[in-house]
């Protein structure tokens, strides 16, 4: 395991944090996700010797929770709301125009590898839907044309970068 | 943003305010942790029987009198005994969480601390759910404010009480929000489900140990309560709805969002301060506290007794905006998450919508919930796509009805509710529409939008 300084010490700092330790499990695999962009077999391992415990229990964490992935995404992850106020509210042709501007399809890296795009549930923002997940940015009130906008952004900033 | 008239801010009193900021400084100029400093020179009793008398019911969806749970604590045990503060927030339509967090999230960790010190918690847990990166780091700053002026950690302004809080992120799951899931997942474990009796969280909780589960609105509640007294608190709203309700709404009005109010009727919410119905549309109904809450339609008569025994005879804006009024019209207030249906939307495609989210919700641990969700997915996803085949409407009832009181947990009724009451009140709407649907070429691009079921 080949972890940034930063991610051992969020790891350090987490453990100690709970009665038991078994309970660092999702906050450790929060810290490598977040370090590698997906969560491999070696990492399952890496954790299980950290914690004590068998690399079943890890695993088995990782496959339950939507959030954690084994496979690799685009540079950005997009979660488009598709539950009942959003869907209301138009998420659909947001979801469509994110998909055209990328050129690429739901839960796939887009050709250039800018992008995942992927559908969430209810992200408790209902009131001003449709809205997405650009990574750890929240956008609302979404429509084609503020999608378009968002997606100019993103391809501005994964080129310079 | 302005303030409707019709609003009774309490917990969201500075949330929006120009100006008001989520740091330390900011919440004590405007009081803030002043309640703490007097609970920690009170009797722990004391302050138990306050929340007790002001009967604050649980804000999380079932509505439960907080002070009585916090009575369950097994103090026999001899083991620690845990909070957990529920900000999970995923039950489809609710908001209101969020709001606490990213504007005033002092507020929660004075009400937690408070709630904490009250019950003899040992340590203190805040779950979140992982689509609140920004929420988590705000708590975490908070935490750090609170911990330099003493507020959180050891020996809590010199009163020999200690108490750590420990923000924990989700992973995407709404099973999550289960409080006895959220426990397993708070064990580092997949989030399933724990069978009640014996895992009553009050007594084999996390870690086995004694643990007290609140929704983060319920435990802002703790301090204002002791701030205007139990008697105070109790003269808002109506006796056994005691309180102000950050009600979220969403979907066909006017002016959707979150407005904290108390003592009016679902006509006041949805007609006065949204709006009502966006031009040129009619409401068709509503959804009252979560999507997992059976539907309420427009038109109809909610006829019955009182606990009184007085008769009453409502329409849908009548009913009385809390949980005994909205449970004597056949539903329940749940989370408080409102979603207003109006005439441009097909009840069987919100339906079809929604199953989408159970069945990948389901955490699988019982067949009928794993194996129900899925068929009734399904199945309405084939009457979009002008596939039903004519006993669905039968069939999707037969499953539900398998689904409700057959699981480990309440998640059960999530599933089964919506699709027995949708099918009781638009049953006839069903038939039109899976009829019409399977008609070769009509135009099915608007109904696979709602579905947004790709
Ligand atoms: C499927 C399911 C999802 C739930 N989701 C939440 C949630 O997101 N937030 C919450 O506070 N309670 C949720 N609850 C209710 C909790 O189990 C629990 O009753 C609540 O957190 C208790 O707090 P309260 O008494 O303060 O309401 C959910 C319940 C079920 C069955
Ligand atoms: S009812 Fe559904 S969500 Fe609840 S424990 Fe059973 S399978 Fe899991
Ligand atoms: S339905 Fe999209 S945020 Fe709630």
């Amino acid at each position: 395991m080949n972890l940034k300084p930063e991610t051992l010490a969020e790891i350090e700092e987490a453990i100690p944090k709970y009665p038991e330790k078994q309970s660092a499990v999702m906050p450790m695999l929060h810290a490598i996700q977040k370090d590698q962009g997906l969560l491999t077999n070696e990492a399952a391992e890496w954790v299980a010797a950290k914690l004590e415990i068998a690399p079943i229990h890890v695993l088995s964490v990782i496959t339950f929770y939507p959030f954690f992935r084994q496979h690799k995404i685009g540079r950005r992850h997009i979660r488009i709301c598709r539950t009942l106020a959003c869907a209301m509210a138009g998420g659909a042709k947001v979801c469509d125009k994110m998909l055209s501007e990328f050129d690429t399809r739901l839960n796939e890296v887009s050709p250039g590898g800018e992008v995942t795009v992927e559908f969430a549930e209810c992200l408790a923002s209902c009131g001003t839907a449709p809205v997405m997940l650009v990574d750890d940015e929240i956008y609302e009130n979404l429509d084609e044309a503020k999608a378009q906008e968002i997606c100019e952004k993103i391809k501005a900033e994964v080129i310079q970068a | 943003m302005s303030v409707h008239p019709k609003e009774q801010r309490i917990i969201l009193k500075y949330a929006d305010e120009p100006g008001y900021t989520p740091d330390i400084d900011c919440y004590m100029k405007n009081g803030g942790y002043e309640m703490l400093k007097k609970a920690v020179g009170m009797e722990k009793q004391a302050i138990c029987d306050e929340v007790k008398n002001s009967q604050l019911r649980g804000r999380g969806g079932a509505g439960f009198p907080a002070g009585v749970k916090w009575s369950f604590v097994d103090r026999k045990s001899g083991k620690p005994v845990y909070m957990v503060c529920n900000c999970d927030e995923s039950e489809p339509g609710t908001f209101k969480d969020r709001q606490i967090v990213h504007k005033d999230p002092h507020q929660l960790i004075e009400g937690i601390i408070i709630s904490s010190f009250a019950t003899d918690c040992a340590k203190a847990f805040i779950y979140i759910r992982e689509e609140m990166p920004k929420g988590a780091e705000i708590l975490n700053q908070a935490i750090k404010e609170a911990k330099e002026k003493n507020f959180v950690g050891d020996d809590i302004l010199g009163s020999g009480y200690s108490c750590d809080i420990v923000v924990h992120r989700g992973a995407a799951a709404y099973i999550c929000g289960e409080e006895t899931g959220l426990i397993e997942s708070l064990e580092g474990k997949r989030a399933n489900p724990r069978i009640k009796p014996p895992y009553f969280p009050a007594v084999l909780g996390l870690y086995m140990c004694p643990t007290i589960v609140n929704n983060v609105e319920t435990l802002c509640n703790v301090l204002h309560i002791l701030r205007m007294g139990a008697d105070e608190f109790a003269k808002i709203g109506r006796p056994n709805n005691t309180g102000t309700r950050i009600w979220c709404v969403s979907g066909g009005v006017k002016r959707p969002g979150y407005y904290e109010v108390a003592g009016i009727t679902l006509g006041e919410l949805v007609y006065d301060i949204c709006g009502g119905p966006k031009d040129g549309r009619t409401i068709k109904a509503i959804i009252p506290g979560g999507s997992s809450m059976k539907i309420l339609k427009s038109g109809e008569r909610f006829t019955g007794k009182d606990r009184d025994g007085n008769g009453y005879d409502w329409g849908i804006e009548d009913i009385p905006l809390d949980y005994d009024g909205i449970a004597a019209a056949g539903s329940m207030s749940g989370s408080g998450g409102m979603m207003v249906l109006d005439d441009s939307v097909e009840i069987p495609v919100a339906l079809a919508n929604l199953m989408a989210f159970y069945s990948h919700e389901s955490c699988g641990q019982c067949t009928p919930c794993r194996e129900g969700s899925l068929w009734l997915k399904k199945i309405t996803t084939r009457m979009v796509h002008g596939q039903a085949r004519p006993d669905d409407v039968d069939l999707m009832k037969s499953v539900a009805d398998q689904i409700e009181g057959r699981t480990i947990c309440a998640f059960g009724f999530a599933v089964a509710w919506p699709v027995q009451s949708y099918l009781a009140k638009f049953e006839d709407e069903f038939r039109e529409f899976a009829e019409r649907h399977s008609r070769m070429g009509g135009d099915r691009t608007a109904a696979k939008e709602l579905a947004c079921n790709h």
